[in-house]
């Protein structure tokens, strides 16, 4: 299992190098061999599942973290696999043809690949930070996949926006998912279900609900964070069609599915999914009528139907978790056949505006025929798939433990704006007369209009003969959720209740579709407000960048230094003076000696000349001075390694500077007087501080455990005698390799800057 | 810098200085030196002859740019590290010949490593002297 998911990633690789035959025409349908392959693979294992069968596979990765490959195939993730490997399938013969020729055509296809690989990874996951990792790469390959058209800034500043709002949520998600996995102390799902009851207990099962919601909201688009979706349409439309409608999308929910047993069942876990599903369904459901793009329409068609399934997780009841995944299942199916069409429409009439588009059944009938049943398998037509599912939808709503009425009432008013939505999208294209300016449209390759065909067929089928996918697909489904949910789909159950609201909505909800003309509302202000304080807070974040790097990274050294030193002597003498009295003791401090004496002399003297000197070179060979001095220190306490190191340095230092001050301007005397009291100060204050740290160190006993450990087996080990060579090139060899690193780095950093100065100054 | 005086100076000064350098490497593991100190005093050589006879002349003498150099000391540096792996034993276990060579002393890892850090220690210092002096130019 691990190589069914991985094979999306291997094969985006391979198209790096031969991704040029993809390119042509006759072997683009070849990529639709990955998911249709991994279809078949999985369809393979729908007997076993629908037994009530689990299939794990379990190969280690990072086990002294706890990250493992662990998968797991069960009916929900079993879903979720055919959907995303089947519909792939369309998806990517579908792209074969609607993409014919463009120039980043193996790009398209490797980022694809990318994503199916990412998005089984997270369903199949039962490793919650595995899970987390394949969300993420879901993020990074929707990221490209929606600034495919890198050429308009439009679709760059929309997939930037997706991945910050589903990135942000996915860090939320992390600290979620890491915080329930340290409580129940299992990585785990499978695991974590045992321990389910401590976590609910637990003083942070508040916390911990709050942050995988910000996930699953983000990823899943509920209000307010549902403002990337519709942005994201400005990706090519397969992508839409793959991504945001059948699959990507649903990963939030699938989340909230899969955690349900680990987390779910509480009062706080119904009451902000109910409500937040349910601002996002009738609020999605709403807008999308009023919009006159059809790939908006659909968007927020997508983002109503996202807040069905949130509200039904939250509801959380055995109807609830029956109706969830017949409801993913008659989604993915109408919507991606919508989407589709779109796409067609679009390629062959150049225009996406309902109020431009009528006729179209004259020249493409397939399409025509698509559209309907997928229009109406939207709005819950009897013998299509979705009217079972909006069936379910009510059934859970009546049967709910609290405020039935409310929440079937708002049930009642989504479905009844989304028929009108579907008929907008399916139907208003294909119906009335075709205007002279699209009669030159015609039917596209049957790549293009098989699919959507296919999608919308199936939506029937599935409608007329539920118990196809109900027994061997939905049924383990939903027991991955609950167990023991019998959850048999008939077609008809008799005259109802259900029946009477289903009859309303499809009734109410073509009325709406005839009475209403598309036009925007006057309210819009409420559709942009999430988006707006999006904005407002990232146009926010720049300022405050450019303001801290102006003021903090103003460009002169001695500032840098300046602020650098302050802050040392702050946090220093915070600390001296916390750590309790302040004993000076000069008993242990070893004669002097007159050498030292007049080293320190000189040292002083050449301290002086260069503070006051008015030559930068002088000033230059002063510092050298004394870092003579500072060598012969070190000499007289018998550090001979460190002291030759110390004067090479120095004397390759002088040089270096003296080359480089011939380039600058005779010597400018900056500081004022002010400033260099200022700077004195400042000076002064740490190397007091650094003194009294000396010898307060000299009062602590000194534990020469280490030294003689190296002076006795420096010989014995490492077979030398100076101990600090074998100390740098022995025992601690590792710092001194990343030193010599740094040394690299260093050298290679002032080789490439210089003599890229020298190349522009050539230009010139 | 014209002075003559300075000029054959240096070029009796070159060899003996990287001489004393390559000295300094190898008795690094048994008194005061070693592959930093030695790649610093070569490195002097080096600069003393670009100050005489001009920056490039000096890089003719050398067999590579100095920043070549660098990952060529990086490379010995490094498998002197990894040699090791070879024998099953953990990166960078210090292996040693078992007799010890009359002047330069025993033979091991370690010492390639200090060899490696001495060529590597040149190129870096090269590179950055040299680098700045040709701006100057």
């Amino acid at each position: 299992m691990l190589f069914a998911v991985l094979a999306g990633f291997f094969v985006s690789i391979f198209i790096i190098p031969f991704g040029k035959y993809l390119k042509k025409t006759k072997y683009t349908p070849l990529a639709t061999l990955l998911p249709l392959s991994l279809f078949i693979y999985f369809a393979a294992h729908i007997p076993a599942i629908s037994n009530g069968n689990v299939f794990g596979s379990h190969y280690a990765w990072v086990p002294s973290i706890g990250i493992n490959f662990d998968f797991q195939l069960d009916g929900l993730s079993l879903l979720f696999s055919l959907l995303i490997t089947g519909i792939g399938t369309l998806v990517f013969l579908y792209a074969a043809g609607y993409m014919k020729g463009h120039p980043y055509l193996d790009r398209f296809f490797a980022y694809l690949s990318m994503f199916m690989a990412a998005m089984l990874g997270v369903v199949l996951s039962d490793n919650i930070l595995l899970l987390f990792i394949f969300w993420e790469l879901t993020s990074i390959s929707s990221f490209f996949l929606i600034g495919f058209n890198n050429e308009s800034a439009e679709s760059r500043r929309s997939s930037l926006i997706a991945l910050v709002i589903t990135g942000g949520g996915g860090f939320l998600l992390m600290v979620g998912l890491v915080l329930a996995g340290y409580i129940t102390g299992t990585y785990s799902i499978q695991e974590m279900i045992h321990s389910n009851e401590a976590l609910k207990q637990h003083t942070l099962y508040g916390l911990i609900l709050l942050l995988v919601f910000a996930g699953a909201f983000t990823k899943s688009a509920q209000f307010p964070f549902h403002f990337w979706l519709p942005g994201a349409m400005k990706a090519p439309t397969p992508v839409s069609a793959y991504l945001h409608s059948a699959t990507m999308v649903k990963a939030g929910v699938y989340l909230l599915a899969r955690l349900f047993p680990v987390l779910g069942g509480t009062e706080l876990w119904t009451i902000p999914l109910v409500i937040a599903g349910g601002i996002t369904m009738l609020y999605g459901a709403f807008y999308s009528i009023f919009r006159t793009d059809l790939k908006e329409i659909l968007a927020y068609s997508t983002i109503s139907a996202l807040g069905i399934l949130v509200f039904l997780a939250g509801i959380g009841t055995k109807e609830a978790l029956i109706a969830l995944p017949v409801f993913v299942l008659v989604h993915a199916l109408y919507k991606a056949a919508l989407f589709l069409i779109t796409g067609v429409i679009d390629h062959e009439t150049g225009t996406r505006n309902i109020s431009l588009l009528s006729g179209l059944r004259k020249v493409m009938m397939p399409l025509a025929i698509a559209g309907t049943l997928a229009a109406f398998s939207s709005a819950g037509i009897p013998l299509t798939f979705g009217f079972i599912g909006k069936d379910l939808v009510y059934e859970a709503t009546l049967h709910a433990d609290n405020l039935p009425y409310i929440l079937t009432a708002v049930a009642l008013f989504t479905n009844i704006f989304l028929v009108a939505a579907g008929f907008l999208a399916g139907i208003k294209p294909f119906s009335g007369q075709l205007p002279d300016s699209l009669s030159s449209v015609h039917l596209p390759h049957g790549f293009m209009w098989v699919p959507p065909l296919l999608l919308s067929v199936s939506g029937v089928i599935f409608g007329c003969f539920p118990a196809l996918p109900g027994a061997s697909i939905l049924q383990p489904a939903t027991q991955s959720m609950i167990a023991g949910a019998d959850s048999t789909l008939k077609i008809w159950h008799g005259f109802n209740t259900v029946l009477l609201l289903s009859a309303v909505t499809i009734v109410c909800g073509t009325l709406l579709y005839f009475i209403k003309k598309p036009v925007r509302p006057a309210g819009s202000i409420g559709l942009a407000l999430p988006e707006r304080v999006f904005t407002l807070s990232a146009r926010l974040l720049q300022h405050l960048s450019t303001w801290y790097t102006n003021t903090l990274h103003n460009g002169f050294l001695r500032s840098y230094l300046l602020r650098i030193i302050v802050f040392s002597v702050l946090l220093l003498a915070y600390r001296v003076i916390n750590s309790g009295p302040i004993e000076i003791s000069l008993a242990k401090i070893s004669t002097i000696s007159i050498y030292e004496i007049v080293v320190a002399g000189i040292l002083i003297a050449a301290i002086y000349m260069t503070v006051t000197s008015s030559s930068r070179l002088t000033a230059v060979v002063g510092t050298s001075v004394i870092g003579y001095c500072i060598c012969l220190m070190f000499v007289f306490y018998s550090a001979p390694d460190l002291a030759m190191t110390q004067f090479t340095i120095d004397t390759l230092t002088l040089v270096l500077f003296v080359f480089v001050l011939f380039r600058l301007p005779p010597f400018l005397n900056f500081a004022n007087n002010k400033v260099r009291i200022r700077d004195g100060i400042v000076a002064a204050s740490f190397g007091i501080l650094i003194a009294l740290v000396a010898l307060q160190a000299m009062q602590q006993p000194i534990d020469t455990e280490i030294s003689k450990f190296y002076a006795e087996n420096a010989y014995k080990l490492a077979h030398g005698k100076n101990v600090v060579n074998v100390i740098l090139v022995d025992f601690r060899g590792f710092d001194t390799m990343f030193e010599i690193v740094v040394l690299s780095v260093a050298a290679l950093g002032v080789f490439s800057l210089i003599n890229l100065r020298l190349k522009s100054s050539e230009k010139e | 810098m014209k002075s003559i005086i300075l000029k054959t100076a240096t070029e009796y000064l070159l060899p003996i200085l990287l001489l004393f350098s390559i000295f300094i490497l190898l008795r690094g593991h048994y008194y005061p030196g070693g592959g930093f100190v030695g790649g610093l005093i070569a490195s002097i050589a080096f600069v003393l002859h670009s100050f005489t006879h001009g920056v490039n002349n000096t890089l003719k003498l050398l067999p590579v740019h100095p920043s070549g150099l660098i990952p060529f000391g990086l490379a010995i540096s490094a498998a002197s590290m990894f040699l090791p792996l070879l024998s099953g034993k953990p990166v960078m276990t210090g292996l040693w010949v078992e007799q010890p060579i009359p002047v330069i002393g025993s033979i091991g890892t370690a010492l390639f490593f200090d060899i490696g850090v001495y060529f590597l220690v040149i190129g870096v210092v090269l590179t950055i002297l040299f680098s700045i002096f040709q701006y100057s130019d």
